[in-house]
């Protein structure tokens, strides 16, 4: 094929979570333009195979930017320089021939290196354990358009719902912050007339949870927004910390029951 | 009680106090710069005097006064508690600078800040400090005929050390002997360095605003597609731009007022 | 051992209401002292282990991810069909119930199928009332759209991401039962093997895919949600970790193996670009309800669009042939995927295929963008149209998309009863993962309802009814059989891990997609089939001596991990291409060549292969045996399926 690259990478490599890791240089030669970046890795890890070496080890699954197993922070981005998409759509045609490209695995203390560039984002699940849900059994619902939801609001609630939990958000943010990831089911179901009976509670463990992972602050500088594959918006974080605040400061979260404490 | 420590212990809960402390520093700027401006009366400082007599002399300024201390201090120990859980949050950083999209001012807002505590401390010192703590700071005799509005200035040397202010009217002509800080501005704001430190100190307030004044709303979660506009408008024009410019005027002016001497 | 589906008896609109009365029940109090193993975590795995955690059984889910959120049922796209006819345009539980048997080439059960339709209501109450963002209209009612093999809107939809949306829901009815306790979740932990004691399944070895460590857990019943085998051809639309290993060491445990070769070719993907390509990425069916789809009406016209002499908006409209529309008027752009795959592939074989391949045809929005506006189609498709454009660089609201079908979805699967059971008593199977309601060819957005139909409404129950017979006792861990299958699997990692030759596992299995895709692919034969298998075979030796593997097993090992997935794909691939020959007729996304009407559509032999083929397995490289089950259907005629 025409126009293929040569490149040269430079990855982190890091044995396990206990061992010290640096960067390893590596030549990416004859790739094709329209490999996507992750493929042009597979390509790389082939070769390392032949040669007996170990692969580069990522975190990937789908493949088509829904699943949000990929990470990488390539050239100072998380999932690459161009925006809104994933890395496993990255493409090489984003590169040009004899580019050095680095890439470095999620920096966070919530989100400790696994092996090379993966990194363990169970944090994120334990968020969504602590209350990312509307409690409801199966088989208790009442008809789907029993409830009436104006299209604007499902349509908002869409958009935060469409987090895949990449934490290119946490990855981006200069504090290492996770709040665009946990506002944005937070604001999904803080939206949606089911989510309400247990709106206020919901952010205050949410928030809680958030806290005791490590993740830092958020100080509104919008690199989370501008990173985030699908696009979540900071307005998101705005909705949290006022629900929050409407919790914390406002709202009464016990029943009066007349004795005290 | 526990419940509010819990709350401002909280991310948010420190966010929200930087928010609140913030715009509360931003409301004082706007009665500051309203005073300050006496400072371009031409009456050889009678007005600026009285002004500045008044504020450290009536009793409920007083109490805001200190409120406004606290503030500051609240302010910069929260950003520098919040800024070294940040850090913690990623203790590993990454080796290719962030290209991710945000403003200069919402990424340094630590730099940015600590600027302006060393301006405050400076400028307290030798103005507030030296005026109310200190015997430096010489007084004035204003006379005014009270039948032709006309104005002479000498310098006073009062008889006790505890003197302040005195208003007394003697045939028809009002004396005011009130403390002379407007020589003070004169002089300090005839040398170039200090006019230099001035005018840095008014752009860092530019840039720290131009992030702030909005941050601090979207902190509350008070944003909304109607009235966000209008936040944004105010903390670029007003906050961003005329305050720290009507601040930067007057080392500028007094500058060059004195070059002309 | 005999194959008794459990099909309750009586009419067919009552039987699951019967059966539901009539099975056992576990007492409260009694729920809370079963445990219970699920392995995999999308729809049908999350969806059950939050339903029967609610219940009070204790549960323990695993899933080869890094989050129960990652699995591949969050790739689906287009939508769930449910009977709810709230579109007022004839639907009904029957009628979903029939055109899915049709739409399956009469090769599904009735009873199962009919269950489908009539949960799948149920299925969107839940859904919604979990917070899914399902589309609305402007009134605030739930919004529908239409799908391939029938004639009304009853497809719910999430914009393109609705597996998302409704993976999400179940993972957040799952974490709720992780926060209370109810479920305790291992992610990264593959599962390797099946414990069976006295028959039964009574637990799994699984391998912790960050220390290595191999490890076992014990349960009353083993239910199995691992979804499909797709990745056997290489290239799919599923996920790169998507695998058989847990259905297919399930079979060699002694789980049936039903109907293997049926494979779905999904009509709508983004054509293969070259020899790196490692997944193909599936544009959404619902883009058929707007697009046309057409190829150039000669070879001519073909090859100067394949060479780029001319663009596709130059070929005028005359020189268009919209094959679908010219050939099934009633049904147009929207007949079954089997139907329409196999059309795309007609074009192309015949020389009228365009792209530099040749191997595509144009899927053409324009119409559409002149009749509803470019925001309009932007609103309902824009980011399938964002994402073919991140593939391919070319714009699609300027140009026509390049479609080719690719491997998308296996009907086939672990034999199961009515009751979801396999053969083995005590492992279940949902989900793709086993082989029950779509025959030979899944209806679009009919797999997300039958993922969720499995675990919230069926399992729930079917469980219940096993649990209670075999009683509370405790499993016990200490059990030989836990430690002799926990060597057994130690061995098998060992034997892997110790391949030095000098050809990678990705390698093989590319190659083992080339072998499935050419002669168990679109198009079968008796000739192409039995040649594979030869091949098949031959690989899977060389696979044993010539692999090549890195590492150790203590450590993170993608290596093995594939390597193991392989391995089980190559003895898979066998079993289908020996499916693939026993059945002798056409049927749905089973198409040989030998079998067909004069029209050139699939032709059923129902005399002789009306059965459900479920394979045993006998040892290793020995053939496996066919048990046939066979199909009554007792309220729809079996025609020859026409969609004219």
């Amino acid at each position: 094929m025409s126009g293929n690259m040569n490149l040269t990478l430079k990855v982190w490599r890091q044995k396990d979570a206990q061992a010290a890791g640096k960067f390893v240089t590596y030549k990416a030669d004859s790739i094709s333009p329209d490999m996507s970046f992750l493929e042009m890795l597979d390509v790389v890890n082939e070769s390392l195979t032949k040669k007996n070496e170990e692969p580069i080890y990522f975190d990937h699954d789908c493949r088509e930017g829904i699943c949000g197993s990929c990470s990488l922070y390539i050239n100072g981005h998380p999932h690459g320089p161009k925006q809104a998409i994933t890395t496993c759509q990255l493409h090489m045609r984003t590169f040009h021939n004899g580019q050095t490209i680095t890439i470095e695995p999620w920096r966070s203390a919530a989100f400790p290196v696994i092996k090379d560039l993966g990194t363990d984002r169970s944090a994120f699940d334990r968020i969504q354990q602590a209350g990312g849900f509307i409690s409801v059994n199966t088989g208790g619902a009442q008809d789907a358009n029993a409830t009436l939801i104006p299209k604007v609001v499902a349509d908002e609630a869409f958009n935060s719902a469409t987090c895949i939990g990449c934490g290119a958000c946490v990855a981006a943010c200069k504090n290492a912050s996770a709040m665009l990831f946990v506002s944005a089911k937070i604001t999904q179901l803080g939206l949606l007339p089911q989510g309400q009976p247990e709106r206020y509670s919901r952010v205050q463990a949410m928030v809680a949870q958030m806290d005791e992972e490590g993740f830092g602050n958020c100080t509104n500088t919008g690199a989370c927004e501008a990173e985030c594959p699908k696009e979540i918006k900071l307005t998101n974080i705005a909705r949290m910390n006022n629900d929050y605040f409407s919790a914390k400061l406002f709202r009464e979260n016990h029943v009066h029951d007349g004795g005290g404490e | 009680m526990s419940e509010f420590k819990q709350t401002f212990n909280s991310s948010l809960g420190k966010k929200l106090i930087m928010a609140l402390t913030g715009l509360f520093l931003c409301t004082f700027l706007i009665v500051h710069l309203g005073g300050n401006l006496l400072l371009f009366v031409d009456d050889q400082g009678f007005a600026f005097n009285s002004y500045a007599n008044f504020l450290t002399h009536f009793p409920p300024i007083e109490v805001i006064a200190y409120i406004l201390y606290i503030s500051i201090i609240v302010h910069a120990v929260y950003a520098l508690v919040l800024t070294l859980k940040n850090r913690k949050a990623r203790p590993v950083g990454y080796a290719v600078q962030s290209g991710s999209k945000a403003s200069w001012s919402s990424k340094n807002m630590g730099l940015l800040g600590s600027i302006l505590l060393l301006f405050i401390v400076i400028h307290m010192s030798d103005f507030w400090y030296a005026y109310k703590y200190q015997h430096v700071i010489g007084f004035k005799e204003y006379r005014t005929d009270l039948a032709t509005n006309q104005t002479t200035v000498s310098d006073y040397t009062p008889a006790s050390a505890e003197f302040e202010r005195s208003i007394s009217t003697e045939n028809n002509v009002e004396i005011v002997r009130v403390k002379d800080i407007h020589s003070r501005v004169q002089a300090s704001f005839s040398q170039p360095i200090y006019v230099a430190f001035y005018v840095i100190a008014m752009i860092a307030v530019a840039f720290h605003l131009l992030h702030g004044f909005q941050s601090a709303f979207q902190t509350m979660g008070w944003v909304h597609q109607k009235y966000t506009p209008i936040v944004r408008f105010i903390g670029t024009w007003f906050f961003g731009v005329i305050i720290p410019l009507g601040f930067a005027l007057m080392p500028i002016l007094y500058y060059i007022h004195s070059l002309s001497k | 051992m005999g194959l008794d589906a459990k099909i309750p008896q009586g009419p067919l609109a009552e039987k699951w209401s019967k059966h539901k009365f009539n099975l056992k029940l576990v007492n409260p109090a009694n729920k809370r002292k079963y445990d219970v193993i699920i392995v995999g975590t999308g729809l049908a795995g999350a969806s059950a282990a939050a339903s029967l955690a609610e219940l009070g059984y204790n549960v323990k889910a695993f899933c080869f991810q890094d989050s129960p959120r990652r699995a591949h049922s969050i790739a689906a796209q287009g939508g769930i069909n449910a009977a709810k006819n709230y579109q007022n345009d004839g639907d009904s539980v029957y009628r979903l119930f029939y055109d899915t048997i049709k739409g399956g080439d009469y090769r599904a059960r009735e009873s199962n199928v009919h269950r489908l339709a009539e949960v799948s209501v149920n299925i969107i109450d839940q859904c919604v009332a979990q917070g899914v963002p399902f589309a609305r209209e402007y009134g605030g009612l739930l919004d529908n759209r239409s799908f391939g093999g029938s004639q009304v809107s009853r497809t719910f939809y999430a914009r393109g991401q609705t597996g998302q949306q409704l993976l999400l829901g179940a993972y957040s009815a799952l974490n709720r039962q992780i926060n209370l306790g109810k479920v305790k979740m291992y992610t990264r932990t593959e599962m390797l093997d099946v414990v069976t004691i006295d028959g039964h399944a009574k637990g799994i070895v699984t391998r912790n895919l960050i220390t290595g460590a191999i490890e076992t857990h014990a349960g009353h019943a083993v239910l199995l949600a691992t979804g499909g085998y797709g990745n056997v051809f290489y290239l799919s639309t599923n996920a790169i970790g998507s695998n058989v290993t847990a259905a297919w060491r399930a079979h060699k445990r002694g789980a049936f193996f039903a109907n293997p070769c049926y494979t779905q070719i999904h009509p709508t993907c983004i054509p293969v670009t070259g020899d790196h390509q490692s997944k193909l990425t599936l544009m959404s069916e619902s883009l058929r309800n707007d697009g046309r789809v057409w190829a150039p009406k000669t070879v001519e016209i073909a090859k100067q669009l394949q060479t780029k002499q001319i663009t596709a908006a130059q070929v005028k409209e005359e020189d268009r042939d919209y094959f679908l529309e010219r050939k099934y008027p009633s049904f147009g752009n929207l007949v079954p995927r089997d139907v329409a795959s196999r059309n795309a592939k007609e074009m192309s074989d015949e020389g009228r295929g365009v792209g530099t391949t040749g191997l595509a045809v144009y899927l053409d929005f324009a119409e559409a963008i002149q009749r509803m506006g470019e925001d309009t189609v932007r609103a309902k498709y824009g980011n399938l149209f964002d994402m073919y454009y991140q593939i391919t660089d070319e714009n699609p609201y300027k140009q026509p998309m390049r479609i080719y079908p690719a491997v998308h979805y296996t009907m086939g699967g672990l034999w199961v009863d009515y009751n979801l059971s396999t053969n083995v008593p005590g492992l279940y199977a949902m989900g793709e993962c086993n082989f029950s309601d779509h025959g030979a060819n899944r209806l679009g957005a009919s797999a997300l309802m039958q993922g969720l139909s499995d675990g919230y409404f069926v399992i729930p129950y079917t469980l219940g009814d096993y649990l209670a017979t075999i009683g509370p006792k405790p499993v016990d861990k200490n059990h030989p059989a836990f430690e002799k299958t926990k060597q057994e699997v130690i061995a098998y990692n060992n034997k892997l891990l110790s391949l030095k030759g000098n050809k990678t596992v990705v390698e093989y299995h590319r190659e083992l997609g080339h072998i499935m895709w050419e002669y168990c692919g679109m198009a079968r034969t008796e000739e192409g089939l039995t040649k594979a298998k030869a091949m098949i075979k031959e690989l899977k030796a060389d696979f044993w001596k010539n692999a090549i593997l890195t590492g150790g097993n203590d450590e993170v090992n993608a290596a093995l991990e594939r390597a193991g997935r392989v391995a089980d794909f190559i003895e898979l691939g066998e079993l289908m291409v020996t499916d693939a020959l026993n059945r002798r007729e056409s049927c749905g996304g089973h198409f040989r060549l030998e079998s067909q009407t004069e029209e050139g559509e699939a032709l059923r032999n129902d005399e002789e292969y009306a059965y459900v083929a479920a394979w045993e397995f006998k040892g290793e490289n020995v053939e496996e045996e066919l048990h046939k089950e066979e199909l009554v259907f007792e309220n729809v005629k079996l025609t020859q399926r026409s969609y004219k």
